[in-house]
This record gives structure tokens, sequence and C-alpha cells, in this order.
């Protein structure tokens, strides 16, 4: 077993708000989504109310490829709070859409991250019938890395 | 054209005992404390008070029966003195407290601050806090330029040695450390160490702003404001760190170097460059920030930073000293505004040569900051002994 895993339930759930309710409601059904402006096209992270680049209020979940790679991280050996189990990865992930979104990298050793390494998304419980994305790393083929 | 801060001087500045834990206290009555010490420090009286600042200031209006007068719930640092000026030079004040004060807030064993803990739906879930906020943006900066720990931990060793000899720290003696101290201590966040990281503490402090006409007869050399800016990407703790994040178009500085428009405007007002400035009280959450507001500040070129604070340069005798107080590692970390005010506070001290310790012989210009990139916010003032 790898030492980058998902958390246990029982860490802190995401609440939903009226704009994002879409978002969790594709990730219970192991849907990564984003939203895209209808107007001008640009994709854009978390449930923004307004278009970022034309101001446009027309707005659009899309479901996205969930690939990307490994832009940032952080290993944590500390937790905020105790209910987390260390050691856990916090990675920003520049999705193939062309946005960044916050998430965890799972499946592989602490010291396996590398900039840039391809990652493909999947979904794991965090409370209830919520379902939180996290990141694994896979080879150019699109198959999980072992 | 006459210097916008010509009209206004730092008349007087204090800091109360800075301690892990002030069991006697809770935030107003330490913040009351701040207050009055820096009246005092002045030589004012609570009656020449007309106008108070800070995240209570209403209730110290009240408990100092201020009224009637101007009180403004500014909960920031260099901004609530940055307004505290411009209420003095448009004769809206003519004497203005700038007060901080946290204690009674740490309620339970986690050390982390409670003020930084996010709640955002889409980071919540993973784990983040404010060393994993500022790690995001170190990581992507040693990815991108080679920054190494080891750098990091000069930075750290620096600061904490300053804080070592720092009577007035909370961390005083607790050193010296070498930066091998600093990689040796337990991983908390990579690249972060815990000897990275800000400590937590309470204590208050405050300031006193006045015309240059009433400073003139005061207790102390007045310190000046030779310009100032302030730069946000949005609020802090909520969203991801992220380096390449930009906002308007045509402005194309990212979040990784926030303030970097901040300070290129207190320059210009100043009319001085980076080169002028004798000492650098620059707010320090995690070592990193350092090195990134060096480079952000225009002290170094981008991606330098690591290189500028692994010489000497940075520390006591060097050319350009930073955080001469041992900063939030090791003098004080006390909550929201309180922190911010003491890089401030630790300016005007520099520039009247009233140091308790670390005194740069000589300093005429001081740059201070609040916040950093882990945030997305970064504040930044130029405080100088003469009258601009």
């Amino acid at each position: 077993m790898t030492r980058l895993r998902p958390q246990p339930p029982g860490t802190p759930a995401p609440v939903p708000s009226r704009f994002s309710a879409p978002y969790w409601e594709g990730c219970a059904r192991d849907e990564l989504r984003f939203l895209r402006c209808s107007n001008c096209h640009l994709a854009i992270a978390d449930a923004a109310r307004i278009c970022w680049r034309c101001h446009s209020r027309q707005l659009r979940w899309e479901q996205s490829r969930g690939r990307g790679r490994l832009y940032s991280w952080t290993i944590v050996w500390r937790p905020q709070t105790p209910v987390f189990d260390v050691p856990y990865s916090v990675a920003i992930v520049e999705l193939d859409e062309d946005i960044f979104v916050v998430s965890s990298v799972i499946g592989c050793e602490p010291d396996a991250l590398t900039e840039g390494m391809e990652l493909a998304v999947e979904f794991h419980p965090v409370n209830g019938d919520m379902k939180l994305p996290y990141f694994r790393p896979v080879d150019d083929g699109g198959s999980p890395l072992a | 054209m006459a210097h916008p801060f010509r009209d206004a001087a730092i008349a007087g500045v204090f800091n109360t005992l800075q301690a892990r834990r002030l069991p006697d206290h809770d935030s107003l009555s330490i913040a009351i404390e701040g207050a009055l010490g820096a009246l005092d420090d002045a030589g004012l009286g609570v009656a020449d008070v007309d106008g108070v600042i800070g995240e209570r200031a209403g209730e110290l209006a009240y408990e100092l029966r201020l009224g009637p007068c101007r009180r403004s719930p500014n909960g920031l640092g260099i901004p609530a003195v940055l307004e505290a000026a411009a209420l003095i030079t448009t004769g809206q004040c003519q004497v203005v407290l700038v007060v901080g004060g946290s204690a009674g807030i740490y309620t339970d064993r986690a050390s982390t601050a409670p003020w930084t803990r996010p709640t955002n739906e889409f980071v919540v879930g993973y784990g983040m806090f404010t060393a994993v906020e500022f790690a995001l943006m170190a990581k992507r900066h040693m990815l991108t330029f080679g920054t190494t720990p080891g750098q990091l931990a000069a930075v750290a060793a620096t600061i904490r040695n300053n804080g070592h000899q720092n009577p007035e720290a909370v961390y005083f003696g607790r050193g010296p450390f070498t930066p091998e101290d600093i990689l040796a201590s337990r991983p908390i966040a990579e690249p972060f160490h815990l000897l990275d990281c800000s400590t937590t503490s309470e204590g208050g402090c405050g300031l006193v702003l006045t015309t240059a006409d009433r400073a003139a007869d005061l207790k102390r050399p007045a310190a000046w404001i030779l310009g100032g800016g302030s730069d946000a990407y949005g609020p802090a703790y909520q969203h991801g760190p992220i380096w390449d994040f930009t906002g308007r178009p045509g402005e194309d500085v990212p979040a990784g170097y926030v303030g970097r428009r901040a300070a290129a405007a207190a320059f210009v007002t100043a009319g001085l460059s980076p080169s002028d400035v004798g000492v650098c009280e620059l707010y320090d959450p995690f070592s990193f920030e350092i090195i990134r507001q060096l480079e952000a500040f225009g002290f170094c070129p981008d991606g330098e930073g690591g290189a500028f604070v692994s010489d000497g340069t940075i520390g006591p005798g060097g050319r350009l000293p930073v955080t001469t107080d041992g900063g939030t590692m090791s003098f004080a970390h006390p909550g929201n505004s309180t922190q911010m005010l003491q890089r401030v506070i630790r300016s005007v001290q520099q520039v009247r040569g009233t140091c308790a310790s670390a005194q740069v012989p000589g300093a005429e210009v001081a740059l201070c900051s609040n916040g950093g990139s882990g945030a997305l916010f970064n504040d930044v003032m130029l405080v100088g002994s003469v009258r601009p």
C-alpha cells in the first residue's frame, strides 16, 4: 500500500453553496465539473458568479476530462487538526481545460511526485453521499501507475 | 507638489509584554495597554485622541471614553497606519491611535492560528492550512528557480537569531540557530520544517499619529511615512495559492509576486529606490516569504532571492538586515492586526534609533511589509527619520 491515500471519513466536509451545488452533485457521480462562460467560452475554476474575462453571468457546468498535470505540491507531516492522516499531499493540478484546481495526489510515495507529472481524477467519499476529487499518477496512455 | 504624508507624523509606538500566553488578559484589555503605552511614548494623553483605528476601535472608544471620536474597525496593519495618516493630512483628526491586541484566543491545543483556518468548500477537505498555502507558493518558486531548503533555512536562522538576542522577544535566549538546526527540525509541510514557520503568541501594541506641527513639540523625534502601498488578489486563506494567478488585463504581476506594485508605488512616492533602504522589517510568516518579498520589492532580480539571503547580506552587520526583532518566528505573533502593526513599530524604532537589540547604526529608511503570497495580499510601507 502506498503512503499517499485518501483521507478516512471524518475530515471536514465541504459545505455547498447555491452556486456550487452542481459541482458536488457531479463529484457524487464521479464527474469532475467546471464552469465555462457561454459568451466567451473561458473555463473558470471554483463556483464563479461571473466570467473572469467578459463578466457574463451566463456560465454553464461542463464535465472535465479529469486529466491534468502537477503544478505545485506539498507533503504535510503535521496536519491542521488530528483528524487528517499523515503524510498527505496538497496539490495544485493544472487541468487539460486550462484551469487550476486544489486537490490531493494519492496512489504513490511522497517522494514520487514530480513537476508536470500526468494525473487522472478519481473520487472518494468524504461524508455521507459527498465525494471529493483526488488525483492519481498515470502513464502517458492514461493507465494508473501501480 | 508637497509629499502626501508630509503633514502626518508617527509620534509614538509601543509593544506590551509579549508572551506565549497572557492569562490575565483578553484581546481588549491588552489592546488598551497598547494604546496607553503608545500615548505615553508620544507624551500625549487620552484626552488628546480624536480618532482610533483597529479591529476593536469601537470598544476602545468606549473603554477609554474617547468620544466623540472617529473610529474605524480596520483590522489590517500597514493599511491602518496609512488610513491614520490620511485622517490627519485631510484634517479629519488631530491625534489618531492605531491599536492591536490579541489574548485568550488559543483555546485548543492546535497551534494553527485560528484566523487562518480556511472553510472554503473547495479546499477544506484537503487539509489546507497556512503552512500548506505558503508551501505551495514556495514549492513553485523552488521548481522554477532552483531555490533550496538550505536557502530557506538561512532565512529562518537569521531571523530566529535576531529574536534570540532581543530581550523583548517571546523566544529570547532560545538560540542560537544554524541553518542545519532549521533543516533538522521536524517536517511540517514540505519544504517547511518546524523552525521555518512562525510561532503563535499573545500581546498588544499601539501607534500614535498626529500632525507634523504637534509632533514637533512632543517627547520623541517623529518618524515619517515616506510611501506606502497595498496589493491583494482575493480573500486570504480561501482559494488555492497559485503562483501564476493574475488579475486585471494589463497588470502582469502574478500572485506569486503580490506586493510588487505596492512596493513600486511606495518607492515612487518616496522618491527612493531599494538601494536607499537601510533595514527591512519584512513580515515573516514562513522563511520563504523573505526570499519572495526581496524579489517582489526589487531588492534582487527574480529567482536570485535564495542566493541573496545566503551570504550574510540580511544578517546583523549585513548590507540589508531583515526582521531585526525576530519577527513572527521569534519576537511575537499575536493575532490579526497586532503582528502586522509590529512590523511598522520596529521600523519606527529603527529610524529613531531606539531598538532594544540589533539597532542598525544610522538607519534612516526602513521598509516594512505585511502579508504574503500564501495569503494573496502584501502591504508595504517606507518609514524614514527625515520629514519628506
